[in-house]
């Protein structure tokens, strides 16, 4: 082969390669814009959510127009995707200023070091609701604008028909008049009378049947000092709730067949449905002034509903955090807040947004949750290990529902969890 | 004699029927997800709920419409998508064709010491799935150097993200692709090269005229094999490209999944999104399959 077209090459990209890299390497610095603001880059989960990217793109364009010395830059993702992204944009040192992040998942990331802690004045973060403001060793690292909750759906009509008690707030059903409402209603017709939302997966079973396991006085690891799950996942208390759940589904009162969503309940298949706010406005659209928002039964220590849902915080390598302070408590605002609560249908996390709200104000159809989400809301733990924690639940509740048995299942799953803390020396606690 | 080759025919045709009965049969069970998929995207969400337990699930009946389309082009920028996908996978599949090719070409036809060494690595590879590197290349295509245009000025600048070549570069070279086309050209015979190079010509020139002309199975089977992955591509895109309008579209389905699944939706996405890749596999079908056939590769 003749070498010399071969040296002329390598020294031509040589001398290419210098004279390029002369003519300056790129800035590493902050991003700024053309008028010399700083940009702060923006990561959101809401991509094919028009409604929810509406509001920011408002709270966005708004600041931006307060502001001479920062500039907010938005990058969608959909929320299916948005965890993986932030995962490998956190490997690759390439995390976003402002990022948003589902409630449970905070501890994680703050132990992680994705993020770093808030900063917020107190007014802002005291006026919030508890559960949206994401706490890890009693540092706060994350604030949202509002709430999720559960509540069991039903028809006034139904019940009445039925001779079955409509409970309230303050008198909830017990777990025995619970049984005797599925029980009659099934005599009554309905093929499976409760659609519990069984046919769902991921972070839904943590979310969804904890808080039944949390009333009946069990839970998901021992909050006092988050290293072991032992007695809290695997005493009599949750094995009787589980036991519970699976004699549910043996006896037909529910089922995990059926489609995702409150078809069942639209459509008069189901007589209760165990779901969330996010499916009252189609729900009230189908049944009307019949539809009741009822608390979910007491299990033994109160009815208890799972919190928290999508909130924000700071990366930890923001270098310019006081402006993403400067954005997030511009963020704040009432009528911001009012306008996410809405548009997508969830709780104001302020007073003041509820009383904008034209579905969550004292005279909104939605109210109920309000209540329901003030007096039972409990936050999922508070740790770094919660992920292991909601898929080990997951396929626990799984296996019991199909039939395995309860107390081996539960203790496998404690023991997975307490291996996984103590394999992370206890994730700081 | 005239019965038993009556009989003869009779037992012939009946075969034949009955083979394109088993057929037919077999055809229709494979465009089942299809029918169901084109079908439920003119369908509201409830109703594809409801039809879901019958067979009306397959027939454009009840309330049918184009509103799911409509919602698809308002919730996700269907054309750009549609775009990037295109352009990542035609570079992935053309590039892919000529380096794979000629390292086939360097493996099977030219003699160095290590060849063999070489080839064992290249397939050694092929048993790391790619889901166990993800991340740390996504940190390496982070750290890979870039020239950016920058204030009037060609700047030098760390890392690929965001970009299209960080979805194409490293999906060229690709270990199947060079076992087979080493493969196929060892079966070509060698004399054709000694003959070439009694005439003059050189390694280029005999791979371009000789090797490439005769290897046109392996080429084929070759782009059908990798356009699929690449059209395909979800993971890789979802981690290093942040900015929309570089998305390809599998990473646009997850746009539907929100706490209300809209259905209807999905599928007119899906339609969409499947058009393309029926509309290339339908147009050289029979160039597949044949390509398929002689290059000895199974599913």
């Amino acid at each position: 082969m003749n070498r010399r077209p071969l040296m002329k090459i390598v020294a031509m990209s040589t001398v290419g390669t210098v004279a390029l890299t002369a003519c300056g390497q790129a800035g590493r610095g902050p991003t700024t814009s053309d008028d010399g603001r700083v940009q702060l880059t923006m990561w959101t989960h809401s991509a094919g959510n028009p409604a929810e990217l509406e509001v920011y793109e408002q709270i966005i364009a708004d600041f931006n127009a307060s502001q001479d010395e920062y500039e907010v830059v938005e990058e969608s993702f959909p929320q299916g995707a948005y965890n993986d992204a932030i995962v490998a944009a956190a490997a690759a040192g390439d995390l976003p200023c402002l990022l948003d992040m589902d409630g449970p998942i905070v501890p994680n990331w703050a132990w992680a070091e994705y993020i770093q802690p808030l900063g917020l004045p107190t007014e802002i973060t005291d006026a919030l609701l508890p559960t949206v403001v994401g706490s890890y060793q009693d540092e706060i690292y994350s604030a949202g604008y509002w709430d999720a909750a559960l509540s069991v759906f039903a028809r006034r009509s139904v019940l009445d028909a039925n001779g079955i008690r409509i409970p309230t707030v303050d008198e909830p059903w017990t777990v025995d008049e619970f049984n005797a409402a599925l029980a009659t209603l099934k005599d009554a017709g309905y093929e499976t009378p409760l659609d519990i939302g069984a046919e769902d997966q991921g972070e839904w079973w943590s979310y969804a049947y904890s808080p039944m396991l949390q009333s009946a006085g069990g839970d998901e690891i021992d909050r006092d000092t988050y290293l072991s799950a032992e007695g809290a996942l695997n005493g009599p208390e949750a094995v009787e709730f589980f036991t519970w759940f699976q004699d549910a589904f043996a006896k037909g009162w529910t089922s995990s067949d059926g489609t995702i969503g409150n078809e069942e309940f639209n459509t008069d298949k189901a007589a209760l449905a165990y779901t969330g706010v996010w499916n009252a406005m189609d729900s009230l659209e189908a049944v009307g002034d019949d539809l009741l928002i009822l608390p979910p039964p007491d299990f033994g220590t109160g009815p208890k509903i799972g919190g928290g849902s999508w909130q924000w915080g700071i990366s930890s390598t923001c270098e310019s955090p006081e402006g993403a302070r400067a954005y997030l408590e511009f963020s704040f605002q009432d009528e911001y807040i009012a306008a996410f609560s809405d548009k997508q249908v969830v709780i104001p996390a302020t007073a003041g947004a509820e009383a904008l709200s034209a579905n969550f104000g004292p005279d909104g159809a939605l109210r109920p949750f309000v209540e329901l989400s003030q007096k039972f809301a409990l936050a999922r733990p508070e740790t770094p290990a919660y992920p292991v924690i909601s898929s080990t639940f997951e396929k626990a509740a799984k296996d019991i529902m199909n039939g395995a048995d309860v107390q081996s299942t539960l203790d496998g799953a404690v023991q997975e969890i307490d291996t996984n803390i103590e394999s992370n020396d206890g994730y700081g606690f | 004699m005239t019965v038993v080759i009556q009989s003869e025919q009779h037992l012939r045709r009946h075969r034949r029927v009955w083979s394109y009965v088993t057929m037919a049969a077999l055809a229709v069970f494979f465009l089942f997800p299809l029918v169901f998929m084109f079908v439920s995207s003119l369908k509201p969400d409830a109703q594809i709920l409801t039809d879901v337990t019958s067979l009306r699930a397959f027939l454009p009946v009840g309330d049918i419409g184009l509103d799911n389309y409509a919602g698809v082009f308002d919730r996700v920028p269907v054309g750009r998508f549609l775009f990037n996908s295109v352009l990542v996978t035609v570079l992935i599949v053309g590039l892919g064709l000529i380096v794979n090719s000629m390292c086939g070409f360097a493996l099977s036809r030219l003699e160095w010491r290590g060849r063999g060494l070489v080839l064992a690595l290249v397939i050694a590879t092929l048993i790391v799935p790619f889901e166990t590197i993800a991340v740390p290349m996504v940190y390496w295509v982070s750290k890979l150097p870039t020239l950016v245009w920058e204030g009037g000025l060609l700047k030098y600048d760390f890392g690929w993200l965001n970009s299209y070549h960080v979805q194409i570069v490293p999906f060229i070279a690709n270990a199947f692709s060079i076992f087979l086309f080493t493969q196929y050209f060892s079966t070509i015979p060698k004399s054709l090269d000694e003959a070439a190079r009694i005439d003059g010509a050189g390694w280029f020139t005999i791979y371009r005229k000789i090797i490439v002309p005769l290897a046109g199975p392996a080429f084929a089977t070759v782009a059908i094999l990798t356009f699929l992955p690449a059209w395909n591509q979800y993971l890789w895109p979802l981690m290093v490209v942040q900015q929309e309008e570089l998305r390809p579209v599998m990473v646009g389905m997850q746009y539907f999944f929100q706490l209300n699944t809209a259905w209807g939706e999905v599928m007119a996405y899906t339609s969409l999104i499947t058009l393309p890749v029926l509309v290339v596999f339908l147009s050289f079908q029979r160039a597949f399959v044949s390509s398929v056939a002689a290059s000895g590769v199974k599913g």
